[in-house]
């Protein structure tokens, strides 16, 4: 049970201020989400240069093991530690990295990967965790975060979303699976493996299971409501999308606001209220059980 | 004579002395909410004769439980606008998220723009005119009160209605559970006139179809399962 | 030869197959779970002797006050005695009955709970401390009654059956009923199961909000839920902002719910209790946010049990209506011309109760007097009050609220689990690590 909110950038001119307008969109929404904070963000060559990998931890806080990083991969690796994350950078491919943070320092929990997104989370109150981030000074092309409030699994950070599971697949959720348990089953026949007992993972390892056989991002996610039942309202982000769904009752609230220059979606009005331009945007609500997409 | 509205600024200010003015007893007659910004249970429960406008977005619960004032926002509002509404007038000139006028026992509810899922849920006597769609499953369980769409309803319309009476202009997507189309009297044409009008909108009343209760579920009948 | 009944097929389970076949529709009945399930009876206090000493029975003072709901500064109740009467709606009862129960705890300083269909005049005036009830289906709710209350209680769900929204037949719905309800007279009135405006705790949390500005913040907002995930209901519930949680075990009567539901939804009361106990140590919370508990209290025992466990008080509601007359013997031939017996009778939702306490009908309604009903409701609690402090006393407390689960043992296995207390005699707690 939580807050969402996301923002993808059209005009090329506001993505210095991505950080900004997300940081200020979703501490508008810690009421929602007390316990946990966490976001995503897309192209910004400061944390990520272009064409380099990216593995972010959260921050097994050993001395040496950046070094253990770098000799698993027989590359150069390079952290830099964002509040209680840690993000290893590489020019190698993501598998590789992932593969040698995994070998190097396993029991550091594995939050994101990717060559485009950058995740962060942690636990607290969005406000200390966006400061954490730097999240104001950061930029790029979009940017996905959530609160949390956490209902059927712990308060850690391993818990935060977004859930980002595969290479630059990032999910938020709000509500609440009542099947998850026999999904999570499902897919751990097909091989899949689990960091967390948090509900949403499994959605997001449903989607990274299903885009791995061929589906797109929309069709995973018309998959989503028949396999998956309950409560939620999804934003799921790729590289250069951003897409949502809402679960075919949609209790929990989402609202879309769309302009020339962005296109936002949170679960309330007083996240978008800052937004440049929002007086004048389109607003919508997204009709349950329908995938919606935007790509940058 | 005109008074001077006493205008509150909400980026200055928290909720709470707004709707502590407003519950005061003999509050100003005329009051203006600047700077909302999407905040939760403005003017909340306030009993009073007075005429509330806040300029901008809202939260949840805007207008909740009112009783004789006449709200109007400037913007678009959360979710359970004007909830269990008593009396009075609330007004939108944008679009509200669900759960509109949800158990509004009395009194005028009237969005300009959309309303999201479950507009009118359980609604007990108030009215609602809303000038463009509602989305699906709006009135649910409704039991008594008019609600009147002068755009589209989305999918369930009526499930599980009782006594309210509903007047849709544009398309159905579809009817809930015992929930029927109904034929358009001379009294019902002259009921949602006068609704049209109280909600300041000109919009042909014989361009409305009338929907309400089978009254199929009134009582338990184990041949009614699939409907429960 | 010897007949032996079959303990799959026994003769409740054939009578149903032949009920449902007879008339295609299921069960819908009164009262809670009748199946045995661990309860407060499988546990036992261990008494002062040599290692711990008792107080005087009847001279030295044992506390029995409790204050709910003082956490956001709104005006909490103060409570003389930790027995509160649970909510069962107008509608449900009769209006002389929940006059009688106002009475019966005004009596004794502690506070009654209205219900599915709003305040009657007459609750409101007998009953010194009134909770009100803020349900899923807000029958009667008006925010005049909302700043009348003392308390006010969200609703979720209650014991009898948690995910299950209420329901009311025909018979009961009376034109008062109806009126109150905003609904046509003798329907089957069937009231959802989730809020029409929020879902979730993180709407909740607004919601509260709301209740708050509503009544200027000076009432308290509880938050009631049927047992089912106390751990994870009642941590919710104090994100959420309430100020007191109200938790109702699956043995928590009902007026009228499909019989299914009664016996196999939810855990029984003593399975609850420990689980929200953690919830609010684990948030810093417990004695702060108080938790009172309902489902099968009936003696003085139970109360000191449940907050020996860890609740401030207890709610009393199937009980109270049998001590307001309900299954008395004195009507034992109308309980027969209902094919029932004293003792026996669960058609709440029928609307005949011959002690005039779950009908509607005006001439049955006139056998209950509210002033001598109410009088019955207070020596009942009177008892269960003084009952607790006599254990209490024993147990060397001053307080009720010094009772701790280290007073306690279990007589099964499956309650030492439960209640995590040893098996007597051992220092066994199953599944402790």
């Amino acid at each position: 049970m939580c807050g969402i909110a996301a923002l993808q950038v059209r005009d090329p001119a506001l993505r210095p201020r991505l950080g900004a307008l997300l940081a200020g969109m979703t501490c508008r929404l810690v009421d929602r989400g007390p316990d946990a904070a966490g976001v995503a963000v897309y192209d910004e060559p400061g944390l990520l240069p272009a064409g380099w990998s990216n593995v972010s931890v959260l921050d097994p806080g050993r001395p040496d093991w950046p070094d253990a990083v770098a000799a698993a991969l027989g590359a150069e690796v390079d952290v830099r530690h964002v509040g209680p994350t840690a993000v290893v950078r590489s020019r190698t491919t993501t598998a590789a990295l992932a593969g040698a943070v995994r070998t190097a320092v396993p029991e550091a929990t594995r939050i994101g990967r990717g060559r485009h997104a950058v995740t962060l989370k942690g636990v607290g109150l969005a406000a200390d965790l966006t400061e954490a981030f730097g999240l104001d000074a950061l930029g790029g092309t979009q940017g996905i975060a959530h609160t949390r409030m956490a209902t059927e699994s712990a308060v850690v950070a391993s818990g935060s979303h977004p859930f980002s599971v595969d290479d630059d697949l990032c999910l938020v959720h709000n509500g609440s699976f009542s099947n998850h348990a026999t999904v999570r089953r499902t897919l751990r026949r097909h091989g899949v493996e689990f960091d967390s007992d948090n509900d949403s993972e499994v959605a997001a390892r449903f989607i990274g299971h299903r885009m791995a056989a061929g589906d797109t991002l929309t069709e995973a996610l018309e998959r989503v409501v028949g396999v998956f039942d309950g409560f939620y309202t999804l934003v799921v982000t790729t590289a250069g999308t951003l897409a949502v769904l809402r679960d075919p009752i949609a209790c929990k609230p989402a609202v879309v606001a769309e302009t020339a220059a962005w296109v936002a979606v949170a679960s309330e009005y007083r996240a978008l209220a800052e937004l440049p331009g929002v007086e004048t945007a389109r607003i919508f609500e997204p009709e349950p059980g329908r995938v919606y997409t935007w790509t940058s | 004579m005109t008074t001077t509205a006493v205008t509150v600024d909400l980026a200055a200010r928290p909720v709470r002395d707004l709707n502590a003015a407003l519950h005061a007893p003999d509050p100003a007659p005329r009051w203006r909410v600047v700077n909302p910004a999407g905040a939760h249970n403005v003017a909340v429960g306030v009993d009073a004769p007075v005429a509330v406008q806040i300029d901008g977005p809202v939260g949840y619960y805007c207008a909740g439980m009112n009783q004789r004032a006449d709200v109007l926002v400037r913007g678009n509002a959360g979710t359970g606008l004007a909830e269990n509404i008593m009396s009075g007038s609330v007004r939108i000139t944008g679009s509200a998220s669900q759960s509109v006028a949800a158990s509004g026992c009395g009194g005028l509810v009237v969005v300009d723009g959309d309303t999201g899922a479950r507009c009118g849920i359980a609604l007990r006597g108030a009215d609602v005119v809303v000038g463009g769609s509602v989305g699906h499953m709006s009135a649910f369980m409704a039991q008594a009160g008019r609600i009147v769409v002068c755009g589209d309803a989305g999918h369930s319309l009526g499930d599980s209605i009782y006594e309210a009476r509903l007047y849709v202009r544009g398309a159905v997507a579809s009817l809930g559970t015992d929930c029927v189309e109904k034929p358009m009297l001379g009294e019902h044409l002259a009921e949602l006139a006068g609704l049209l009008t109280w909600a300041g909108r000109d919009e042909d009343p014989a361009a409305f179809r009338r929907y309400g209760s089978a009254r199929r579920l009134y009582h338990f009948d184990s041949a009614n399962h699939t409907a429960y | 030869m010897q007949l032996r009944e079959s303990a799959t097929f026994d003769r409740h389970a054939i009578a149903a197959i032949q009920r449902a076949a007879d008339t295609g529709a299921y069960r819908i009945r009164g009262w809670g779970a009748k199946r045995p399930l661990p309860h407060f009876d499988d546990l036992l206090f261990l008494g002062a002797s040599m290692s711990r000493y008792p107080l005087e029975g009847y001279r030295e003072r044992c506390g029995t006050d409790v204050v709910l709901g003082g956490r956001h500064g709104a005006t909490p109740l103060r409570l003389e005695v930790p027995v509160t009467i649970a909510g069962m709606s107008f509608g449900a009862l009769s209006a002389p009955a929940k006059e009688a129960l106002g009475r019966g705890a005004s009596a004794v300083g502690t506070s009654t709970t209205t219900g599915d269909g709003g305040m009657t005049p007459e609750e409101r005036e007998h009953s010194t401390s009134l909770i009100y009830q803020y349900l899923p289906s807000r029958y009667g709710m008006n925010p005049d009654d909302l700043r009348r209350a003392d308390a006010i209680e969200v609703v979720l769900g209650q014991g009898a059956k948690p995910g299950g929204g209420g329901m009311l037949l025909g018979q009961k719905i009376s034109d008062r009923v109806a009126a109150m309800r905003t609904l046509p007279t003798g329907i089957d009135q069937r009231s959802p199961s989730r809020h029409p405006d929020w879902t979730g705790p993180d709407d909740l949390a607004i919601k509260i909000e709301e209740l708050r500005e509503a009544t200027d913040r000076r009432t308290p907002v509880f938050v009631k839920i049927g047992a089912s995930r106390p751990y994870y209901d009642t941590a919710l519930a104090v994100k959420a902002g309430a100020d007191a949680v109200v938790l109702d075990g699956m043995q928590g009567g009902t007026a009228a719910t499909q019989e299914v539901f009664i016996e196999h939804v939810g855990i029984p009361t003593l399975a609850a209790i420990r689980p929200a106990v953690d919830a609010l140590e684990e948030l810093g919370v417990h004695r702060e946010v108080q938790l009172v508990v309902s489902g099968g209290v009936r003696t003085g025992a139970d109360v000191a049990k449940a907050i020996a466990l860890g609740a401030d008080a207890v709610s009393v509601g199937t009980a109270a209506l049998i001590a307001l007359g309900d299954n008395h013997p004195r009507y034992a031939a109308d309980y027969e011309r209902l094919g029932s017996a004293p003792g026996y009778y669960e058609d709440f939702q029928d609307g005949r109760d011959p002690a005039g306490i779950t009908t509607q009908d005006p001439e049955l309604t006139g056998r209950l007097d509210p002033v001598e009903g109410g009088r019955r409701v207070a020596n009942y609690l009177r008892v269960l009050t003084m009952e607790a402090q006599t254990i209490a006393r024993a147990c060397g407390k001053s307080h009720l609220h010094h009772l701790e689960p280290e007073d306690l043992v279990a007589l099964t296995v499956e309650a030492a689990a439960m209640a995590r207390v040893p098996l007597a005699g051992t220092g066994w707690i199953p599944g402790a690590l």
